[in-house]
């Protein structure tokens, strides 16, 4: 068990763990903080500036929240007319940067910039003297899963954390100096000719519209199932509209993959109403395949296999299924197949 | 070998060249001597001397500091006194050879001043100089006098004799002394090196790594170029030492790549150390081993801070850490203790173990011990590199070392701490410079840059021209770094432009305290130096150009015109004919007029206005068609 702290927050007392964070902690009560940059999954940076906190003491400082660890009897005010002031300053920044074509963003309504817009306020005056950029950055589209739009990145670099923190595969990082900073891949080639191994990792946690999935639609329900690519057994849940798949995102409940996914269990799931896919078994007649019933099908299988047993037959299975599946497999060639003709297609 | 036996070789070389039968050539030869022509002075003397036949030692020396009298030479002859000519171009040189080295003349008119016995000699004894009288050459001690690729040079003025004592004793000792001798971090932010250097020791770590940081950067600042090329040993001696007391077992110099001259001679420095056994294995026999290796920087300004540059050292970007973090000395190369000093800290260090920590600490101010060492540039007679103590007033370096404001101008304002340093005006001449007191004011010490305004400097263009740099060196991680100063640079321009708004004081006065209280490190925590002390000190200014759309110092095009005086033109047709713009009309004989809607405010009818007429003049607004 944690060691427990106790501070105070705007008044409130507060319960939390040693080694949490002040944003961590106030977060988890409720109160919210602006903030862009942070993220629970990746270690704090503290570039954003929107996170600032007035810690009381025997100099009263101003300290960013989602770096700065919660001690015991500390007293944390997160609104206070100096920070507000900053913050006003700093989203006004950030919008007069941004590109404002909120309701044409696949991020309306759960974008971050937004909320941190609807806390904070901006003040009309000051941000219509602020420029904007005269040349729009070219949208990156040569992902085929993904967008990159440098013209709604608001550079919180968590997608180039999540891609060395927790993918470690260090595929983009900040190029450039001051105003012409911006995410790339090495050599600012198109992001399909990085490293990058279109995991989407970096799409689920950026906090605005810079990345987002291509040909993007809100589905309608959710079904929670288990991803049918690998043995693996990550939890997935899919996104259904229309009663066809739109949408797949990890199972933050699954301990298999605790809410992560690969290339293909993210974007992998488009075969599932695809026009070309199977949907009843084939049976080939006079050299051709015809469309069959499943019991037709399957008795036809069963009785091919009872005329072939023994060393004529052999089992090769699948690294896309479950143990339990291959196991059973093994059992069903040795057993009743009567033969040890069995293998897996990873066994190399 | 032992030291007593490396020193005494080295005396030896020293004194058989003070000694010499031949005159002795000295050249300031450091970047700034070769960039105004060293080495084509030094061509000269040696072809002259081997046209003549002369047997001439030639001394290649660092830089004396005044950048005003390059290319700087001085010339011993046996038994007479060290004599230093001031701008000493190939001419002067082949004058000097045929007058003072063949005959005997020493041509005290080219002269800047002498060391030595003054003798019978028509030439003051530079010291002597107002120029350098209020300076205290403690890190500049041997500047200009001894050969920086030369070991035995250092050595025999009392070059790693501190060293030597450092090894025999005790490391918590050898901090005593830093600490007695009050010395703060010659990087800007003044930290005290004593207590640095004692959190380097207590760190628990195996593996811990000095660093000394040689990333300069501030525009018109060359003070750590100068203690490299003029004098790399003392700083390797000052990391050394470092290295033993803390217990490092390797040292970096984390050097700009666009030094070649100083990288070059701290190569050979190095080279020449480790031969002699002052630096590798084993060093003097102690048991200590300290290796030092060098990495070039590459170019961004923003690696002069520290977390930034142990990044850049590893292969990263380099992007400041926020804090709260670790000290470096916790926390810092490869995430070991690390004890990261400027330069200059570390070129004290020798001296200060040699002449014991109260030696320094009776130099200087109460909270700012030792010297200071500034670029004095702008607008000054005696632009150069100088070194103060403490606490010196600001209108002492103008009026004494800088020998007052060129063009018989009058002074404005004074800038210190690099681009993001503030603009002083006049009320604040008297204030001592040292670091507390500078803070005070609203700017800061820094590294060192010290720039001199007069009153044709405008102080809105001035602040948009620091801010430009600075918003150009953001690392771009940080929301209100990168866009607030772009921001606060759009409205200065747009000010200096004449697009000014009413309200524009007022955004910039909240945009730039939000950037200086929000920024992730110092160069945003002080990026809005520039900006906050001109509207504070000069608001007058600001409301000009934006309310009356004029510009007193006569510096924004936009805001200036120019005009004919009808009584004083003569019809001489110049001005029409170097025009580029065609605004000028007017017959020969004839009073001449400039078009106000055409007039690109170049100053070329100004310029080329013959001197006996004057009859253009610049005004500030700008005036309406039809002239004055």
């Amino acid at each position: 068990m944690a060691d427990k702290i106790e501070l105070t927050i705007n008044g409130q007392s507060v319960k939390a763990d040693k080694g949490m964070t002040i944003l961590e902690t106030a977060l988890r009560k409720g109160i919210y903080i602006p903030h862009l940059c942070h993220h629970h999954d990746l270690d704090p940076v503290g570039a954003c500036r929107l996170c600032l906190v007035e810690i009381a003491g025997k100099w009263t400082k101003i300290a960013i929240s989602c770096k700065t660890e919660v001690q015991d009897g500390m007293v944390v005010r997160t609104e206070t007319p100096e920070i507000n002031e900053m913050r006003q300053v700093t989203l006004e920044l950030l919008i007069a940067d941004h590109d404002t074509d909120c309701l044409a963003c696949e991020q309306n309504t759960k974008c971050a910039l937004q909320r941190v817009a609807d806390h904070v306020g901006v003040n009309k005056e000051r941000l219509q003297r602020l420029k904007s950029r005269e040349v729009k950055a070219p949208i990156d589209d040569s992902n085929p899963f993904f967008n990159f739009d440098p013209n709604r990145c608001v550079l919180c670099g968590i997608c180039v954390r999540t891609c060395d923190e927790l993918q470690n595969v260090q595929a983009i990082d900040f190029a450039n100096r001051g105003l012409g900073t911006k995410i790339a891949g090495f050599g600012d080639k198109p992001r399909i000719e990085s490293n990058c191994e279109s995991c989407g990792e970096c799409i689920v946690r950026c906090p605005v519209g810079a990345l987002t999935e291509k040909d993007y639609m809100k589905p309608t329900h959710q079904v929670k199932t288990v991803c049918s690519f690998c043995g693996c057994g990550c939890g997935l849940i899919l996104g259904v509209r229309d009663n066809r798949l739109v949408s797949a995102r990890g199972d933050v409940s699954s301990p298999a993959n605790k809410g992560r996914l690969c290339v293909k269990g993210r974007f992998g799931y488009k075969f599932v109403n695809h026009p070309d896919r199977l949907t009843s078994p084939l049976i080939k007649r006079n050299g051709e395949f015809v469309k069959a019933e499943w019991d037709e099908a399957l008795d036809l299988v069963a009785d091919t296999f009872s005329k072939n047993k023994g060393e004529k037959f052999a089992a090769i299975s699948s690294a896309k299924t479950t143990n339990e599946d291959n196991y059973v497999l093994q059992k069903f060639a040795r057993a009743v197949m009567g033969t040890n003709n069995i293998d897996h297609c990873a066994r190399l | 070998m032992k030291f007593s036996e490396i020193k005494k070789r080295a005396d030896d070389e020293w004194k058989q060249l003070q000694q010499s039968k031949e005159p002795t050539l000295f050249i300031g030869a450091a970047t700034c001597g070769r960039s105004a022509g060293a080495l084509e002075t030094k061509k000269t003397f040696q072809e002259e001397f081997e046209k003549r036949g002369i047997n001439a030692n030639i001394v290649e020396v660092g830089c004396l500091g005044p950048c005003w009298a390059e290319p700087l030479i001085s010339i011993v002859k046996p038994g007479g006194p060290n004599i230093f000519y001031k701008n000493v171009t190939a001419k002067r040189a082949t004058e000097l050879v045929e007058k003072f080295i063949i005959g005997d003349d020493p041509l005290p008119e080219f002269a800047l001043g002498l060391v030595g016995d003054k003798g019978d000699y028509d030439i003051p004894v530079l010291w002597d100089l107002p120029n350098f009288k209020a300076q205290q050459r403690v890190l500049f001690r041997n500047f200009g006098f001894i050969d920086p690729t030369n070991i035995n040079h250092y050595i025999a003025n009392d070059g790693y004799s501190g060293l030597e004592k450092a090894i025999s004793m005790e490391q918590t000792a050898v901090i005593e002394e830093l600490k007695t001798s009050g010395l703060r971090g010659r990087g800007g932010g003044g930290f005290p090196a004593g207590r640095k250097w004692e959190a380097g020791l207590q760190a628990k770590e195996k593996e811990k790594y000095v660093v000394c940081n040689a990333d300069e950067g501030d525009p018109g600042a060359f003070m750590d170029r100068s203690v490299l090329e003029g004098e790399p040993h003392s700083v390797l001696e000052g990391m050394i030492i470092a290295g033993y007391t803390i217990g490092a077992q390797k040292g970096y110099i984390y050097v700009r790549a666009e030094y070649p001259l100083a990288v070059k001679r701290l190569q050979d420095a190095i080279h020449q150390a480790t031969d002699m056994g002052l630096l590798g294995e084993d060093i003097l026999g102690s048991g200590f081993s300290f290796e030092i290796s060098l990495f070039q920087g590459a170019g961004a300004f923003v690696c002069g801070e520290s977390t930034a540059l142990t990044l850049s050292m590893e292969g990263r970007r380099g992007m400041p850490k926020a804090s709260p973090r670790p000290r470096t000395t916790e926390e810092g190369l490869f995430d070991k203790p690390t004890l990261l000093n400027n330069v200059k800290t570390f070129s004290y260090v020798p001296q200060i173990i040699n002449r014991g920590g109260a030696w320094l600490s009776a130099i200087g101010t109460e909270k700012s011990k030792g010297t200071a060492v500034f670029a004095l540039t702008g607008m000054v007679n005696n632009c150069g590199l100088i070194e103060v103590p403490m606490g010196l007033t600001v209108r002492e370096i103008i009026y004494d070392i800088g020998g007052g404001i060129s063009n018989d101008k009058t002074f404005k304002a004074v800038q210190t701490g690099g681009p993001s340093g503030g603009c002083l005006p006049k009320q604040f001449l008297d204030t001592p410079v040292d670091y507390d007191s500078l803070k005070a004011a609203g700017s800061m010490m820094g590294s060192g840059g010290m720039v001199i305004m007069d009153e044709t400097t405008c102080m809105v263009d001035i602040a948009r021209y620091f801010l430009d740099f600075t918003q150009k060196e953001s690392c771009g991680q940080c929301t209100l770094c990168k866009l607030g100063t772009k921001q606060m640079l759009n409205i200065l321009e747009d000010i200096v432009d004449g697009k000014g708004q009413p309200k524009d004081i007022d955004i910039l006065l909240e945009i730039g305290k939000a950037v200086n209280g929000g920024s992730l490190c110092g160069l945003g925590q002080s990026a809005a130096n520039p900006v906050l002390t001109t509207i504070k000190y000069f608001r007058e200014e600001y409301e000009e150009h934006i309310n009356e759309k004029r510009c007193s110092a006569l510096a924004c095009k936009a805001l200036i015109s120019y005009c004919i005086d009808a009584d004083k033109c003569k019809g001489c047709t110049i001005c029409a004919k170097a025009c580029p713009a065609d605004a000028i009309s007017g017959e020969k004989k004839e009073v001449h007029v400039i078009d106000q809607s055409k007039c690109i405010q170049c100053g070329m009818c100004l310029e080329k206005c013959p001197k006996k007429f004057r009859a253009v003049e610049c005004v500030p607004g700008r005036l309406n068609e039809g002239g004055k």
